[in-house]
């Protein structure tokens, strides 16, 4: 699956693209298929996102995870602070991460 | 310290001004981030994998309390309640908001500071010792002429667009401790019959290139200085590569050309220069080193200390270095405890380290390189006292210059250019060796990781050193020994395949071990290191 990505440009928070708006959470991402490029651009061009591009992920029991490590650390947050990931109280929030 | 004047203080606002317009017209869709991106980066400001981060510029690594406590205020109100002291002497915030970006500047400016040529082909925030003014080797105080290379850099109109970004270090001792010749220019501060000149380094850099820098010139007039570094540049900006990023630094510029022919036209474009009149009459450079005059400092206070407290005792002999003025101490403070993270310090760790500095140290504070705090003028008559809340507040680890003093770069747990995490090698590293007998038996040992090839973690100056690579996907590290960015500067070599972050803590263990039962008396690691060679370390690592 394809998904799109970028940071929020207010916050510069990660953001994933959920088919109709955009999360903080990978949870809720949607896979783009061969949109990404036009919803990056209509996105972009709306002010809602910023630098966005598209990834691979594959989808898992858990929801859709990103490929690779670079991106599935920005899903989440540092490795190294748990208390700043997007899921402080789970310590194993991060177990897929890495 | 440096204070601003009219000139600065001006400059600094207006460009608070300009960018905060520009912020507004990027949020109101007025400016594409195309348009946009080159005007957050000249203010320091970056998108990283998490967020914006936020290069605060401290130049040459000196500051005050009402500064350190505005960095700390920044942390605590518009980020998430820490900073992190970066291998340039600087401070990254990692968790920035772009419409906050306005207001942390106009926070900054009120305190006489900034994030300009934090980022950009432009000549950054210069560098310097960290014991400037307060070693007790040292020729002369360095940083009135690091700021007067400050003020003559800051917008200056030619090399705002350099084929790269150009870093520059200023020394006045023998010890190296600013890694010098790793610095596109290094600049010693040297005598000569009685008179103080200064020597040029130029064309050193880590990265995906390293070199150290040749001696381009052993002696120029001080006064003159200025004239010789704009020379340098100048033939820089004219001929290095702008259609290849890599080769775009200027130690390939002089590796191709050959030290002695950029020499040659440097010298050229130095006696044109020289009729330009770009140097500061001697009464304005007065007026800047007039405002680094020592503190008064009682060289009659008491120069014993009480060594009674075992634990104050190790730290003592670990993080105080001698000062120039008898019965006074340098105290490095260390942002390294055993699990936690190079650089990082909280809010609350700021703001504390800011109170020492004024209660105890003449209300200075120096960022070191290596991702340490100093405070530069203490009495040893107080050293106790201020041990005591240091370690109240987790920041009097005995480590300097040990196995778990290492550098690391933020790596990709925060960095959009990282191909692999250095900070949980770091900690593992640290965990390891926590044991700090085993730590001062090992000695002297400078660990240096980098996420990647650009080596913001120092990895080629380490006598470890750690370069963290993307192997098809996954985490790898790479292994290095030999490295030096003291006066005795070398570059390390790589010790053959890598290794996963566990594989990579075992070797380091195995390196070690090669060097205990090897070393002669009073020999540090990288000394060993260079007598023996690489084989036996090779034997230990791979069998």
């Amino acid at each position: 699956m394809k998904l799109l990505t970028g940071n929020d440009l207010k916050t510069g928070f990660v953001t994933w693209w959920t088919g109709a708006d955009w999360s903080l959470h990978i949870e809720d991402a949607a896979d783009v298929g061969e949109a990404g490029d036009a919803i990056a651009a209509a996105e972009e061009g709306a002010r809602r996102v910023n630098a966005p591009y598209i990834i691979a992920g594959e989808q898992t029991a858990d929801g859709p995870r990103p490929a690779h490590i670079k991106d599935r650390i920005r899903a989440l947050g540092p490795t190294v602070r748990p208390d700043l990931t997007l899921k402080p109280a789970d310590p194993a929030a991060g177990d897929w991460v890495i | 310290m440096y204070k601003y004047d009219e000139y600065d203080q001006q400059m600094v606002d207006a460009r608070v001004a300009e960018f905060s317009d520009q912020v507004r017209r990027r949020l109101a869709g007025e400016i594409t981030e195309d348009q946009f991106k080159p005007l957050r980066l000249m203010n320091g400001l970056y998108l990283q994998l998490h967020a914006y981060m936020l290069r605060v510029a401290v130049p040459y690594g000196t500051l005050d309390s009402r500064q350190m406590r505005m960095l700390a205020h920044i942390a605590r109100k518009y980020d998430r309640d820490y900073g992190h002291f970066t291998t340039r002497q600087n401070l990254q915030y990692n968790w920035i908001k772009l419409e906050d970006a306005p207001a942390i500047l106009a926070d900054l400016a009120s305190v006489e500071m900034h994030a300009i040529q934090t980022s950009g082909n432009c000549i950054r925030n210069i560098s310097s010792d960290q014991w400037a003014g307060a070693a007790a080797d040292e020729l002369t105080d360095p940083r009135p002429w690091a700021e007067l290379l400050r003020q003559w850099s800051s917008f200056h109109p030619e090399f705002s667009y350099l084929p790269r970004k150009f870093k520059i270090a200023v020394i006045a001792a023998e010890e190296d401790r600013a890694a010098m010749r790793l610095h596109d220019i290094g600049i010693q501060i040297v005598e000569r019959d009685g008179v103080h000149g200064a020597a040029f380094y130029v064309g050193g850099g880590m990265g995906r290139t390293p070199m150290v820098a040749p001696l381009i010139k052993d002696f120029v007039p001080l006064e003159d200085m200025l004239s010789y570094a704009e020379a340098c540049l100048r033939v820089y900006n004219r001929y290095g590569r702008r259609d290849n990023i890599y080769k775009a630094r200027i130690k390939i510029l002089i590796h191709e050309l050959g030290a002695e022919e950029y020499a040659r036209q440097v010298e050229e474009e130095y006696a044109h220069v020289k009729s330009l009149g770009i140097d500061p009459p001697r009464a304005e450079f007065d007026r800047i080193a007039a405002q680094f005059a020592p503190p008064a400092l009682d060289a009659s206070a008491p120069d014993a200390i009480d060594r009674s407290d075992p634990d104050f005792a190790v730290w003592v002999d670990q993080n105080v270095a001698a000062h120039k003025v008898p019965g006074h101490a340098i105290v490095n403070i260390s942002l390294k405890p055993v699990g936690g993270i190079p650089g990082d310090a909280s809010s609350a760790q700021i703001d504390l380290m800011a109170d020492l500095a004024e209660t105890y140290s003449h209300d200075e504070l120096r960022v070191t390189h290596a991702q340490n705090i100093v405070l530069p003028h203490v009495r040893k008559a107080d050293l106790y006292a201020l041990w005591q809340k240091l370690d109240e507040a987790g920041l009097a680890t005995p480590n300097l210059d040990l196995i778990s003093d290492i550098i690391a770069c933020p790596g990709l747990d925060y960095c959009s250019l990282a191909n692999a995490r250095s900070i949980p090698v770091a900690q593992k590293i640290a965990s390891r060796f926590a044991d700090l007998g085993r730590q001062r038996e090992l000695g002297e040992l400078k660990l240096k990781i980098s996420g990647c090839i650009n080596a913001c973690g120092h990895h080629h100056a380490g006598h470890i050193g750690i370069l963290g690579v993307d192997r098809k996907g996954t985490e790898n590290y790479q292994l290095l020994l030999g490295g030096s960015g003291a006066e005795d500067v070398s570059l390390g070599t790589i010790t053959g395949p890598g290794f996963d972050e566990d594989g990579v803590v075992d070797a380091i263990e195995r390196v070690t071990d090669t060097y205990l039962a090897q070393r002669t008396e009073g020999e540090r690691f990288v000394d060993t290191f260079r007598r023996i060679g690489m084989a036996p370390f090779k034997e230990a690592i791979y069998g």
